[in-house]
């Protein structure tokens, strides 16, 4: 994919990636500038986005399941080359199943330059529990409501300010399935990441002595793993008990989660779309 | 804060003492806030507008997912997608085959006049190309037709459906009610159903997911079960009926794959992954509009090329072994006549016979392609064929030829369904287990059950004088 015909734009351009200087990279991921994540509930046709960004033809499918690893592709948007890494589609964040283990320790220790949470724009109440949880871990994060079509069918009318307003990040609405509104996405990660558009996470502060909790603990594992990325959620994960984080934090294995990030399940993923096909 | 650092431990003494000035179930109110925030949030960026809300996906699950009619409805779905591919692939893998075998003849008779030596000659074109000739005349057809069926009813978002139907069978053995997901996947292959488990918590419910797994026939299975049931079970009935009851077979079959995937997983779970079922939320995701260039990319490209290329890469190296011992003599007989005589009376034993048992053996690393590995096996040790590639020519080989019966198909069938995975998803099992204790289990127990249920089968068929 060397050079690319741009002629001017027509009404139709809209929908061709041409257009908004969109370089779908497929699997060259080598060189990249920015990691994005890719994060969900299932069936809110986040494989789909990914398809449209990257060029590459992962198999969408229907229902939870379909992806439990996380797959990588990339992009170029004006001249900056992203790695977008496609998680498994969870409900949350908190159960112990392996799918959402992936998802949540790559927004935890892979640091990516952003998180976008794919929602379903006719199940917006049941995906928003998953968008505050990633905001709990993160306040990069952008909101892209797809399937805006299929709300239209519906009857429902989806107001992305005042969502926006409320959850105090970007709310981008989509449709991924025919290009509507990627173009607005990519801009708004851009600018996100270029600090352009400043988020203020929502945070459900819970009552005055866990506040005070946290923010005594949290120091500490700042001081104790400096650089750690998230260390107020992985307080708030322990004075809730979590063994897992309990084990990782005294076998010492928090830096290597987070160096595990950067590699390992991506060369699985790559394998199995060779040889399971999913 | 100072210049102090902490170990973990400090940290964790920390974090037990300050838990202590928390409230109990103070992570409860903030999930319950956290809910209630979302709900508001979402009230309040949501509009319904008043129209008359005419939801038809739910019409249509309440059908197909009712306690009633959803399981019939299943099995005829089932039934339709068979057999339009059962009609439309007998009559494509003969005319495959007529070229193809053409293409063979003109070969062989071309390297013979440039005088090349009868072994290499031989070699190339009665072992490798004959090998890949057969792969490609029984298996592309009924994958050319099942697989877009097949990927046409994922991407509408029937499997969630199935496995919602299924999965308070699969409680009742113990098992996880996901396990009804990764079944339905494991009839597109059974690697990626193994993968699938993944989305069980439970480690006890996931182990006997990805154990069981390979109870249910991967598409490349199938083709192997459309033949024997077309040339074999349907050829005792009236040609009129011919692909419904090849059709019937097949679910059948199905079916029985089903019911060991349930008692395996029953059985398992009462002896060696002893435990209760976990209960989960099962979410029927809305019907989709399928896109139709996506179902022709996946499973031409992405199915039926994959499958059909990974059967041809085993069948060459498997044309070309059987020659060779086809090939080497030994008095008056050859090699490959000699190794399944010896495996004569075990084969006989479980209604099969040697020839198929050598076809296995040689064909371990794709074992989708025993059927064509076996015909070349028998028309190596000196079996001619007339019209190979038609049903009428695959019924005198087996029948006339080579002594099958009813019971040899039927056996087959189901010495098909129940042997062990293949290669890759041994490999896969390995890798999601990490165990090289529960990928011979898996193994194991399949093998073990193919062995005891044909061996059971044909002593009662014997007993009973069927055959």
């Amino acid at each position: 994919m060397s050079t690319k015909q741009t002629t001017p734009p027509t009404e139709h351009c809209e929908e061709c990636p041409a257009f908004y200087n969109l370089e779908q990279m497929g699997f060259k991921v080598g060189n990249f500038d920015r990691v994005v994540a890719l994060a969900g509930n299932p069936n809110t046709g986040k494989s789909t986005v990914f398809n449209a960004l990257t060029g590459l033809k992962q198999h969408t499918g229907n229902w939870p399941g379909k992806t439990v690893t996380r797959a990588e592709g990339g992009y170029q948007f004006n001249g900056v080359r992203y790695k977008l890494v496609d998680l498994p589609g969870t409900y949350s964040l908190l159960s112990a199943s392996q799918d959402e283990e992936v998802a949540r320790d790559f927004i935890l220790f892979g640091q990516p330059d952003c998180t976008v949470v794919v929602t379903d724009a006719t199940a917006l109440e049941r995906n928003l529990n998953l968008v505050m949880q990633v905001m709990e871990i993160t306040d990069r994060v952008v909101v892209a409501i797809n399937l805006m079509d299929e709300a239209k069918r519906k009857g429902l009318e989806v107001d992305a300010r005042s969502l926006s307003r409320d959850l105090g990040i970007p709310a981008v609405p989509i449709t991924a399935r025919t290009g509507e509104g990627i173009h607005t996405l990519l801009a708004t990660i851009a600018d996100l990441i270029n600090g352009d558009i400043v988020t203020k996470p929502l945070r459900v502060g819970g009552t005055p002595e866990f506040q005070r909790a946290v923010n005594e603990l949290a120091p500490m594992i700042e001081a104790m793993a400096p650089g750690i990325p998230n260390a107020r959620w992985l307080a708030i994960r322990l004075l809730d008990g979590d063994s897992k984080v309990q084990q990782a934090l005294v076998a010492g294995d928090l830096a290597q989660l987070v160096q595990r990030q950067s590699q390992a399940d991506v060369q699985f993923s790559k394998k199995m779309s060779v040889e399971g096909r999913q | 804060m100072t210049e102090q650092t902490f170990t973990p431990n400090d940290i964790l003494t920390k974090a037990e003492a300050l838990r202590g000035t928390l409230s109990t179930g103070f992570r409860d109110e903030i999930v319950k806030s956290l809910y209630s925030e979302a709900e508001a949030i979402a009230k309040r960026a949501v509009k319904t507008a008043l129209t008359k809300k005419y939801d038809i996906d739910q019409k249509i699950d309440r059908l197909v997912t009712s306690p009633i009619v959803g399981l019939p409805i299943m099995l005829i779905l089932l039934t339709i997608i068979i057999w339009l591919t059962v009609s439309g692939a007998n009559v494509a893998s003969a005319a495959i085959a007529n070229v193809l075998f053409g293409i063979g003849d003109w070969g062989r008779a071309l390297f013979e006049q440039i005088g090349m030596p009868w072994w290499i000659t031989g070699f190339i074109w009665d072992g490798v190309y004959l090998g890949l000739a057969w792969v490609i005349s029984v298996m592309l057809p009924p994958m050319a037709i099942f697989f877009p069926a097949f990927t046409f009813m994922e991407d509408l978002g029937y499997l969630p459906r199935v496995a919602f139907n299924l999965d308070w069978m699969f409680k009742k053995t113990g098992a996880h009610g996901k396990q009804s997901l990764t079944m339905a996947m494991g009839f597109g292959c059974n690697a990626a159903g193994v993968i699938a488990t993944r989305i069980i918590d439970s480690p006890r419910e996931r182990l006997i997911a990805i154990l069981t797994n390979n109870f249910v026939p991967c598409n490349g299975r199938f083709p192997t079960l459309i033949m024997l049931a077309t040339v074999f079970v349907a050829a005792a009935f009236p040609p009129a009926l011919t692909s419904f009851i090849a059709a019937g077979t097949v679910v059948g079959v199905v079916l029985i794959g089903v019911g060991f995937t349930f008692l395996a997983s029953w059985v398992l779970s009462k002896t060696i992954l002893k435990g209760e079922a976990s209960a989960f939320t099962l979410e029927l995701p809305p019907y989709r509009r399928p896109n139709f260039s996506r179902i022709l990319y996946t499973s031409i490209i992405d199915r039926t090329i994959f499958v059909l290329w990974r059967a041809m890469q085993t069948a060459a190296p498997a044309g070309a072994i059987i020659w060779i011992l086809a090939n080497i003599h030994t008095g008056d007989s050859n090699l490959a006549r000699a190794v399944s005589d010896w495996l004569n009376p075990f084969g006989l034993l479980l209604g099969l016979d040697g020839v198929i048992l050598l076809a296995y053996i040689i064909a371990i690393p794709a074992n989708e392609i025993v059927v064509p590995t076996m015909m070349m096996v028998y028309i190596g040790t000196g079996m001619m064929v007339n019209g190979p590639g038609t049903s009428a020519g695959i019924f005198d080989l087996l029948v006339n030829g080579n002594g099958w019966t009813m019971l040899t198909a039927v056996n087959l069938m189901l010495f098909a369904l129940l042997h062990n995975p293949c290669a890759t998803t041994i490999m896969t099992i390995y890798k999601e287990t990490k165990s090289l204790k529960w990928a011979t289990v898996s193994v194991v127990m399949t093998l073990g059950t193919a062995f005891l249920v044909t061996f059971a089968t044909a002593s009662l068929a014997r007993l009973l004088g069927w055959v």
